[in-house]
C-alpha cells in the first residue's frame, strides 16, 4: 500500500459516517420477487446477442492458434488459405494493423484487458493456443475451412509449465490486488508448535475454465479511420472503450461499445486477444467483421481460475481459540498480467487468532493469462481454510458450527477496523436450525443407506463488499411522469435491469411501470466493470447522486407558487410520483405538475457516484454458512450431493427471485468446482487437453439437488441502500462444505480438488 | 470443416452403391459423433453417404430374439417394450449414454461406429497413432485417467466409448453387414479390434461395408440383467468403468449361466469370458463374484492415472452380480 493510500485511510477513519440511506428500510418495489424485465425477450429469442447483430457486408473471422507454449513463428505460409473460396484476407503479424499493447486491468483500474501483451505484432508465441493468424472470409464456414490451410512452423523454446517443480522459484508479488502479499502478527510458526492441538496440511486446487453458455464474440466496424463501433460479449464496456482507445490510438468518445445482452460472464468477459484481432481485421479488410470463438478456443485463448497449492496450519487451545493461524501458498500466474488469485483474503478477515502468518507467492508460467472466475481467491481460499477448520473441529471434538462462533473476532483482525456489518454467527444459527444440523452424527462413516454412505458438512462463505469508483448515472423525468435511468452497465443474466428499475422506482417515488433502465452502451454514463459483486451497489450509488442533483433542479423549477416553495434537498422525499415534504405529508407536488408549471417537457441530471470511502473506514464483507449432505458409494466412490442449504448475510436483498437465483448459481458452480471440473493442462506441451463441454465436466441437472437458500436481509448501514453484491458469495465455502461432508460420510479427508471417485477410492477407505 | 460430397441413399443397397469404392467416404446416420469429428478436423471425409432413416425398424420376433435396424434411434431401442422386457440390460445401457437429445438422433449403427474419446485423438496438435500411424501416442505418458486397462498396446491405450455395445456384446449380438461383396454377419464381439500395431483399424468392416441391422438372439435369462455405469458426473459423461451382467440361477442357488461385459476399459466392448467361466456352475455368492472379477481383471494393466480402474471394475462387477441375485439396488 502506498503512503498516500495509508494517509487517505487514516483521514477517512476520522470522518463522520454519512447518514444512512432513507430507503434503507423502506418497502416498495425493492425486495419484491419481480420477474426479470428482459425475460420475455430472452425466452422468445428476440434478445439480440453479440454474435447475432445483422450487418451489411459483414465478413467472418476464424482464428489459427499456436500449438507450442513458447517460441517464435519461424515460417508462415498463408497462400493456400488466401486462395481458398470466399477468403477476403489472412491476417498475421506480418500484415496486422499496428496496435499498442493494451493496459492491463489489474494494474490500470480503467482497463478491461486481461493481458498487456502486444497482439499479433511480432513472431513471438507466449502460450499454447495463442492466435497466430486470422482468416477473414465471406462466410464462417469458409473462414473455418481456410484456417485449416494456414501453415505455421515454429522455433520452440523451453517453456515454464510444471507448477509443482517450479515452486522453489515462487516469489511474493508486490501486492495482491492492492493488499499486502503478506500479513503477519507475532511468531505464528512458534505459536503453532506450542499449541496443544495442531492442524497443518497442504490443499491443492486445479485450473478451472470458464463455460458461460454464450461463446465469446465480437462484431466490429470502423466509421472512417478514427471512429470504432464494437458489439462485444463484455462485462466491462466502459473499460473496454478505454482499452480500445489506448490500443488503437483513438479518442475515447470515438469508440462505442455495445453489449445489451451477455450470456454469462463470471469474470472472464473482458478484452482478450480475439476482441482486438476482430477490430484489427475490420480495419484490414475495411468491412465489418465478426469473430466468434469456438468452445475449444474459449479454453485456449481466454483464461480461467489458476491452480494453487495452499498450506493451512491452525494451532488451537482445547477451547478452540487459535494461538496461530497460518495460510500461505502459491498460485501459477503469467508475467503479462497481475492476477495472483487472492486465496489468502478470507483468512485475513474471518477468524480471531493470537498470531497469524498470511502470505501468497506466485510461480510464473507460460500459459494463457489466468483471470477472475466467480469469487477468484475466496472460492479456493475457503476450500483450504474451511477444510482445515473442519479438521480442527474433528481434532478438538467441537461441533464445527460452534467452533466458528468461538472464533468470532471483535473487529477485522488484519485490517484493524470495525466490521460495517457482520452476522455470521446468526447466519450459522438460523441455517443450522433449518438444515437440521443438530441431528447430524459427527462420527465419520456412521450413516448409511444401502451401499451409500451419508455425511453432512458445513463451511463459511465469505466475500468482500466492493463498490467500484468511477461510475455515473443519468436520470430523466419527462412531463408525462415517466422516468428513464441510464448507465453503461451490464446485464449478464443476473437481473441488473430488473433490480435497477426496482431501486429507481422507489428512489423516484414512481410505480415501476413508469421506470425504464437503459444500459449496455458505452455512450451512456460510465459504469465500472460488472465484477467483484460490485455492480449493483456501484450503479445505485451513482443513481442516488444523480437523483440528488435532479431533486435540486426540480426544487429550483418549483418557484414560489409550488407547495414545495423554499424546500431544500433534505426537506423532501419522493413518493406518489413527485416530491413531498418529509415533515408535512400533505405538502408536495408531482413531477408532472412541477414540469408543466415550469413549461418543461423534462428534467435531467447526471452525476458521478461518490468515492467508496466506506470501504476504507470499515471492514466490509458478506458472510454465509453452507450446509450440505452427500452420499458416497461404497462400490464406486461416486459422490452425489443430496441436500443443500445456503444461509447468507449479505445486507439488504433487492429482489428475492433474482437473488435466490444468484445464490443458487454460485452453489451450482461450487459443486462443479468441488467434484468434477478440472482443466487438464499437459505440462509437456502447455496445452489444455479437455477443451470441450463433453470432457470438462460442468455439473448437469442430475448432479444438483434441490438447493435451499435463505438470507438475513439485515441492511449494512454503511452501504448504499444497505446492500451488498451477491454474485460471488454463493460459490465460496461450497467445496469445503462438500469435502467436510465427504469426511463425515467416509472418514476420508480429501485435500485436492476436484474430489473425484478415484481420490475417494485411493486409500481404499471401504476395505 | 473441409468440404465434402453428400448423397442420400434410398436403401442399404443404394448406400453401398453410392459409397462405391471411394477410399475416403463415410456413412452418416445421426451424425452425433461423425459431425463433431468433422468439425474438429479429425474426420475429413471426401464424401458422405446419408443412411439416416434407412433400416429404422425394430423387429421383436416370436422366438425371443429382436432385430434392431441399424437406423433405429437409441431412444427407439431403449423405449421399445420388447427390448425393456427381454433385455433390460440393453435399455439401461442406452439410457445411461449421452443425453436425451443426442439419443433421439443417434442410431444403432452409429453407436457401434463411434470413435474413442481419448483427449489426444481429439486434438490434431497432439500425437496419435490412430490419426497417423507411427506418429506416437501422447496419452501413454499424458492424461490417461480415462484410458484402457485391458488389451491395450504400446501404440494405443484408447477405449471404445459405447454403453450400448457393452450390453450387446454381453448378449452375443450379431451384426448384419451389406457391402460390395454382398451380405454377411459377424458377432459384435468380433467386430471391434484391439489396437495392436494398427490402432487406426478399429473394426473388421471392409471397405464400403454398411451395418444394416443388429440381431439380439433370444436369451431367456436376460430378463434378469443389469447395466451399471460409473462416471465423473451423474449424466452425460462417458464410462470410467461399466458392467453389463445377466445371471441364470438354478433352483439351488448355483449359477447355470452368466453373461458379463465391461465398458470403459478397452479398445473394444470387453466380453468377460474369464469371469463367466468362474461363475458358471458356482454358487451365487460374494466369494464367487469376487473370484470371477479377479479372473477377469487378472491381466489388467494400469497406466499412470487409471490404475484405479482395475479395482473399480472388480467392485462394479461384484456389485452388479449381487444386484441380480439379491435385488440390491445401487
Amino acid at each position: 500500500m502506498s503512503f498516500m493510500q495509508k494517509a487517505m485511510e487514516t483521514v477517512v477513519k476520522l470522518l463522520p459516517d454519512k447518514a444512512p440511506d432513507l430507503l434503507i428500510g423502506a418497502t416498495g418495489a425493492i425486495g419484491k420477487p419481480l420477474a426479470r424485465v428482459d425475460g420475455p425477450q430472452k425466452v422468445s429469442g428476440t434478445a439480440r446477442f453479440t454474435a447475432e447483430v445483422p450487418l451489411d457486408r459483414l465478413a467472418f473471422a476464424a482464428l489459427v492458434c499456436s500449438t507450442i507454449a513458447k517460441g517464435r513463428i519461424a515460417h508462415l505460409d498463408t497462400g493456400a488459405a488466401e486462395r481458398a473460396p470466399g477468403v477476403v484476407a489472412v491476417m498475421t503479424f506480418q500484415n496486422a494493423p499496428t496496435m499498442t499493447p493494451p493496459p492491463q486491468q489489474f494494474t490500470d483500474r480503467r482497463s478491461a484487458s486481461t493481458s498487456n501483451l502486444s497482439v499479433m505484432q511480432d513472431a513471438r508465441v507466449y502460450w499454447n493456443g495463442q492466435p497466430v493468424a486470422v482468416v477473414i472470409a465471406e462466410s464462417q464456414e469458409q473462414a473455418d475451412e481456410a484456417a485449416l490451410l494456414v501453415i505455421v512452423v515454429y522455433r520452440e523454446e523451453k517453456a515454464a509449465l510444471a507448477f509443482e517443480t517450479l515452486l522453489t522459484d515462487a516469489k511474493a508479488p508486490d501486492n495482491i490486488l492492492g493488499e499486502p502479499a503478506e500479513e503477519r502478527r507475532g511468531d505464528a510458526e512458534t505459536a503453532l508448535r506450542k499449541s496443544p492441538v495442531r492442524i497443518d496440511e497442504i490443499y491443492r486446487t486445479p485450473r478451472y475454465n470458464h463455460g458461460a453458455i454464450e461463446l465469446h464474440a465480437s462484431t466490429a466496424w470502423w466509421e472512417g479511420d478514427d471512429k470504432l463501433v464494437l458489439h462485444d460479449a463484455s462485462q466491462a464496456i466502459s473499460d473496454t472503450r478505454y482499452t480500445l482507445a489506448k490500443t488503437f490510438d483513438l479518442q475515447e468518445e470515438d469508440v462505442r461499445v455495445l453489449a445489451p445482452f451477455v450470456g454469462g460472464a463470471f469474470g472472464n468477459k473482458g478484452v482478450w486477444s480475439h476482441t482486438l484481432l476482430c477490430i484489427a481485421a475490420a480495419r484490414l479488410v475495411d468491412r465489418p467483421v465478426r469473430l466468434v470463438l469456438s468452445r475449444e478456443q474459449v479454453f485456449r485463448i481466454t483464461g480461467g481460475r489458476t491452480l494453487s497449492r495452499q498450506r493451512v496450519a491452525l494451532g488451537a487451545n482445547a477451547d478452540g481459540t487459535l494461538g496461530a493461524l497460518i495460510h500461505t501458498g502459491e498460485t501459477g500466474v503469467v508475467s503479462h498480467n497481475a492476477f495472483p488469485e487472492q486465496f489468502s483474503f478470507p483468512a485475513r478477515h474471518l477468524y480471531a487468532a493470537k498470531t497469524w502468518l498470511i502470505q501468497q507467492k506466485v510461480v510464473g508460467l507460460d500459459m494463457v493469462a489466468n483471470t477472475a472466475m466467480r469469487a477468484p481467491g475466496e472460492s479456493i481460499g475457503t476450500f483450504a481454510l474451511e477444510s482445515a477448520l473442519d479438521e480442527l473441529a474433528v481434532a478438538l471434538r467441537i461441533d464445527p458450527v460452534d467452533l466458528r462462533a468461538r472464533l468470532e473476532p471483535p473487529k477485522d483482525p488484519t485490517k484493524d477496523t470495525p466490521f460495517s456489518m457482520r452476522n455470521l454467527v446468526e447466519a450459522y444459527r438460523r441455517g443450522a436450525e433449518r438444515f437440521g444440523w443438530a441431528e447430524r452424527n459427527p462420527a465419520p462413516g456412521a450413516q448409511r443407506d444401502g451401499e451409500w454412505r451419508i455425511g453432512q458438512g458445513v463451511a463459511t462463505a465469505t466475500y468482500p463488499y466492493y463498490r467500484m469508483p468511477g461510475g455515473a448515472a443519468r436520470i430523466r423525468i419527462a412531463a408525462d411522469g415517466r422516468a428513464t435511468v441510464q448507465a453503461a452497465a451490464h446485464e449478464m443474466g443476473m437481473g441488473t435491469a430488473t433490480v435497477q428499475a426496482q431501486h429507481a422506482a422507489d428512489r423516484l417515488g414512481l410505480p415501476i411501470e413508469l421506470v425504464t433502465f437503459e444500459y449496455g452502451d458505452s455512450d451512456l454514463p460510465r459504469s465500472p466493470v460488472a465484477g467483484g459483486s460490485s455492480q449493483t451497489a456501484s450503479i445505485i450509488a451513482a443513481v442516488i447522486a444523480a437523483n440528488d442533483v435532479l431533486v435540486k433542479q426540480l426544487l429550483e423549477l418549483c418557484g414560489k407558487d409550488s407547495p414545495l416553495a423554499g424546500a431544500t434537498l433534505d426537506d423532501v422525499h419522493a413518493r406518489d410520483g413527485g416530491l413531498f415534504m418529509r415533515a408535512d405529508r400533505e405538502r408536495g407536488e408531482t413531477y408532472t405538475s412541477i414540469l408543466r408549471r415550469a413549461g418543461k417537457d423534462h428534467v435531467e441530471a447526471v452525476a458521478d457516484a461518490p468515492a467508496p470511502l466506506e470501504m476504507m473506514k470499515y471492514s466490509m464483507h458478506s458472510f454465509g454458512a453452507q450446509f450440505c449432505e452427500v452420499r458416497v458409494s461404497d462400490v464406486s466412490g461416486e459422490i452425489r450431493v443430496s441436500r443443500w442449504l445456503g444461509s447468507f448475510d449479505t445486507g439488504r436483498i433487492l429482489n428475492s427471485r433474482t437473488a435466490a437465483s444468484q445464490f443458487r448459481g454460485g452453489i451450482v458452480m461450487g459443486i462443479g468446482m468441488a467434484l468434477s471440473e478440472e482443466a487438464l493442462f499437459d505440462e509437456r506441451t502447455g496445452r489444455i487437453v479437455n477443451p470441450s463441454l463433453a470432457e470438462y465436466h460442468l455439473p448437469v441437472h442430475l448432479d444438483i439437488p434441490p438447493i435451499d437458500v435463505m438470507w438475513l436481509d439485515l441492511p449494512d448501514p454503511h452501504a448504499p441502500l444497505g446492500l451488498h453484491g451477491i454474485g460471488e458469495i454463493g460459490i465460496t465455502g461450497v467445496a469445503a462444505a462438500i469435502a467436510n461432508a465427504v469426511y463425515n460420510a467416509t472418514g476420508r479427508r480429501i485435500r485436492q480438488l476436484p474430489i473425484t471417485l478415484d481420490k475417494v477410492l485411493a486409500e481404499d477407505f471401504l476395505g | 470443416m473441409k468440404p465434402f460430397a453428400y448423397a442420400r441413399a434410398s436403401g442399404p443397397a443404394d448406400a453401398v452403391r453410392l459409397m462405391g469404392s471411394q477410399p475416403n467416404g463415410k456413412y452418416l446416420a445421426g451424425g452425433t459423433n461423425l459431425v463433431d469429428l468433422m468439425r474438429e478436423n479429425i474426420e475429413r471425409p471426401d464424401s458422405v453417404v446419408d443412411v439416416k432413416r434407412l433400416s429404422v425398424q425394430i423387429d421383436a420376433r416370436a422366438d425371443g430374439s429382436i432385430v434392431l435396424g441399424a437406423g433405429a434411434t437409441n431412444t427407439a431401442v431403449a423405449t421399445h417394450r420388447a427390448v425393456r422386457e427381454r433385455f433390460p440390460v440393453l435399455a439401461q445401457a442406452i439410457l445411461n449414454g449421452a443425453s436425451a437429445q443426442i439419443r433421439n438422433l443417434a442410431t444403432v449403427g452409429g453407436n457401434i461406429m463411434q470413435r474413442t474419446r481419448c483427449y489426444y485423438f481429439y486434438d490434431d496438435a497432439a500425437r496419435c497413432n490412430k490419426r497417423r500411424q507411427g506418429a506416437g501416442c501422447d496419452a501413454i505418458e499424458g492424461f490417461n485417467r480415462i484410458h484402457a486397462i485391458l488389451g491395450a498396446s504400446p501404440q494405443c491405450v484408447a477405449t471404445h466409448p459405447s454403453d450400448m455395445c457393452v450390453a450387446l456384446v454381453a448378449l452375443d449380438a450379431r451384426v448384419h453387414l451389406e457391402g460390395p461383396q454382398g451380405t454377411r454377419t459377424l458377432l459384435l464381439r468380433d467386430l471391434h479390434r484391439l489396437p495392436g500395431d494398427t490402432p487406426a483399424v478399429e473394426t473388421e468392416l471392409q471397405a464400403g461395408e454398411l451395418i444394416t441391422a443388429v440381431e439380439v438372439p433370444a436369451l431367456a435369462f436376460a430378463n434378469r440383467s443389469t447395466y451399471r455405469k460409473v462416471r465423473d458426473r451423474a449424466s452425460y459423461a462417458f464410462a470410467l468403468v461399466s458392467v453389463a451382467a445377466a445371471v441364470d440361477l438354478d433352483a439351488d442357488g448355483s449359477i447355470r449361466d452368466a453373461r458379463v461385459a465391461l465398458g470403459g476399459v478397452a479398445h473394444k466392448p470387453w466380453r468377460g469370458a474369464a469371469a463367466e467361466q468362474v461363475l458358471r456352475g458356482s454358487t451365487a455368492d460374494g466369494a464367487t463374484f469376487r473370484r470371477a472379477a479377479d479372473a477377469e481383471l487378472q491381466r489388467a494393466v494400469g497406466l499412470s492415472h487409471n490404475g484405479f480402474k482395475v479395482d473399480l471394475a472388480k467392485r462394479v462387477i461384484v456389485a452388479a452380480l449381487h444386484s441380480l441375485v439379491d435385488g440390491s439396488q445401487p
